[in-house]
């Protein structure tokens, strides 16, 4: 186990039983007189809190495996029209009004799973990176446009005012029913993407030379399709879209590798599932006047100024 | 009169492989010869195209490389050199004819094992992020590292020993914990060279290897890899150094607009004639066999 993974871990290992007991009702857990106490626990934190650690490693580990796809820092797992395709079918599931229970998640996926399938057809034979890349911002454009038609189109202002709400992404109220659909999900999808490893560490040294090394790009551009498909499909599912995870996270832990992408995915994942753990912790303590702060609006309230910082870094070379 | 003139190479310091080269400078006369070639072993191993044609690129051609020997394909910009050399690394489908290695057509070989038989270092390497050189080299080693169990995965310890040998071929095992971005353009052209040697290819295939090298590095170069010849690799080398390709090369390809014009010994591939022929240049050769130079009249 390298270090970075090890720390990691150990964080993680704090984080996670510390964040049950912070939110509105803060539990003392050596002074346990907070009436319901186990309830909030085990029906509320915990639940929200796994689906942090889900999420966060989903986001985290596709964020990196995009950067090493890419071959570029500023990559992140929404440009290939993934993540605003299951919105696009999580929104449909709210205008027609059959958002209850698991019809929500389920047509997120839906919609996760035609923009994976629409990616499948126009990879094509070759396996080229920047047609891939053209066509998944075409989706990722074409999803948004038809999200905005349905906001305005909506059937009624509660509808509206529910859509939008959802789009600005949350953990608040989820419960164990979401953890079970993201976490397999989320798994396998980690599992593509780890497999993709090797592919990701020969596309480094540019296109000619992995193929050189062996690499078929077929295999590597199904892996990404289906690792970053249901990692961030999960996502949206269980939780809306939850920007900038994918393209922070990569940045904190890879001046603590060696570089090649396939080392940067576990310390991406753990990192992710961290950074999530703790911003929905604030979003939960944050007092606000007329409910919690929104899971999705704080992370990109941190990852714009972030992303400003590395783009400033970039363009002075040190990045 | 115009000269393009270059020597015997300069081998590293303390390379792997290149003992047998004796030590000396670019520019200095009465250089010990060099080690007689290994006879090459005609047939088993060789890399062969036949009829390979690739529209726009190639014409359709015909060719027989032999390891243990340094092969250069030479010829003006446009002349299908990179495609023909991609093609020989089966990494660009031919639209006729075949690339063959020993027997066997390398279009049906799995990736990983036509890796494990050739390296490839394209025209301009290029590496995302700025890792270490040892951990460049390490991804030489990745041909080999596939499922545990299958019958050509390396060791821990093999790839290490391979890392090491090829750090060390390359004069390079001072520079290892160094990032790539902090490396001169000929340090880093030797560890990319050290990056395929990693693997451990039979086949050596480089595309301009020399370029935005300097004098004493490219002889240099040179030199490592004609001892890699000499330990029994087959070298092909894309070069347009034509003084390069004369005095170093076994063997020299020439084509000119996707045609093979010249295959043979460089005295004779690269004759005035052919030169006049394909570079459109009227020039002679000057000086003894292994140090001679290209003098361009009129």
């Amino acid at each position: 186990m390298t270090r970075p993974v090890a720390i990691l871990l150990a964080l993680l290992a704090v984080a996670f039983p510390a964040s049950l007991l912070a939110g509105k009702v803060w539990i003392d857990p050596l002074h346990p007189v907070v009436a319901n106490a186990g309830v909030i626990l085990m029906q509320l934190r915990l639940p929200r809190a796994c689906l942090a650690l889900v999420v966060g490693a989903g986001l985290g580990s596709a964020g990196a495996a995009m950067q090493g796809y890419l071959r570029n820092p500023l990559a992140d797992p929404g440009l290939f029209g993934i993540a605003p395709s299951a919105a696009l079918g999580a929104v449909l599931s709210l205008w027609l009004g059959v958002a209850a229970g698991w019809a929500l998640p389920l047509f997120a996926l839906i919609g996760a799973g035609s923009a994976m399938a629409l990616l499948g057809l126009i990879a094509g034979r070759q396996g080229g990176v920047a047609l891939f890349t053209l066509a998944g911002m075409m989706i990722a454009s074409l999803a948004g446009a038809l999200m905005s038609l349905a906001i305005s189109l909506a059937p009624s202002p509660f509808a509206m005012s529910e859509i939008v709400t959802w789009l600005m992404g949350a953990l608040a109220d989820r419960g164990w029913r979401e953890v079970w659909i993201a976490a397999p999900l989320t798994l396998g999808g980690v599992l593509c993407l780890f497999a993709a490893g090797r592919g990701l560490d020969a596309l480094s040294l540019g296109d000619m030379a992995a193929r050189s090394l062996g690499l078929d790009p077929r295999r590597l551009q199904a892996l990404i399709i289906a690792g970053v498909g249901l990692t961030v499909g999960a996502s949206v599912a269980v939780a809306g879209i939850i920007g900038f995870v994918g393209l922070m996270v990569p940045h904190f832990v890879r001046p603590f590798t060696d570089r090649r992408p396939s080392s940067l995915l576990l310390p991406s994942a753990l990192a992710g599932a961290l950074l999530l753990l703790l911003a929905d912790v604030l979003c939960r303590v944050l007092p606000l006047t007329g409910g919690e702060l929104r899971l999705g609006i704080a992370l990109s309230l941190l990852g714009a100024p972030f992303f400003l910082h590395l783009l400033l870094r970039m363009r002075e070379g040190r990045a | 009169m115009s000269e393009i003139r270059n020597e015997k190479p300069l081998p590293f310091r303390g390379g792997v492989g290149v003992g047998d080269v004796p030590t000396c400078t670019v520019g200095a006369g009465g250089q010990a010869p060099p080690p007689p070639p290994t006879p090459p072993l005609k047939g088993r191993g060789a890399l062969g195209v036949q009829n390979l044609a690739i529209a726009r690129r190639l014409q359709p051609l015909t060719a027989e490389l032999h390891p243990g020997e340094v092969t250069a394909i030479c010829g003006p910009n446009g002349a299908g050199k990179s495609s023909l050399l991609a093609a020989l690394a089966g990494l660009l489908v031919p639209d006729a004819g075949t690339v063959t290695l020993g027997d066997a057509p390398l279009a049906g070989m799995p990736p990983r094992e036509r890796a494990r038989a050739i390296g490839y270092l394209p025209q301009a390497p290029e590496v995302a992020w700025d890792m270490t050189v040892e951990v460049l080299v390490r991804l030489g080693r990745l041909p080999w590292q596939g499922a545990p169990l299958h019958r050509a995965h390396a060791s821990p310890a093999e790839d290490a020993a391979a890392v090491e040998a090829a750090l060390a071929t390359m004069d390079l095992s001072a520079f290892r914990q160094r990032a790539v971005s902090h490396l001169s353009g000929g340090e880093a052209a030797r560890a990319q060279v050290a990056r395929v040697l990693a693997g451990a290819p039979r086949w050596l295939l480089a595309d301009e290897p020399l370029a935005n090298l300097d004098l004493a590095h490219a002889a240099a170069l040179v030199g490592t890899l004609r001892a890699e010849a000499r330990a029994g690799r087959g070298v092909v080398l894309v070069l347009h150094d034509l003084a390069m390709a004369m005095n170093h090369a076994d063997r020299v390809l020439v084509l000119r607009q996707g045609a093979l014009i010249a295959d043979g010994p460089p005295q004779q591939a690269l004759s005035a004639d052919t030169v006049a022929q394909v570079w459109g240049v009227k020039a002679r050769w000057l000086g003894e066999p292994g140090s001679m130079a290209l003098a361009l009249e009129g």
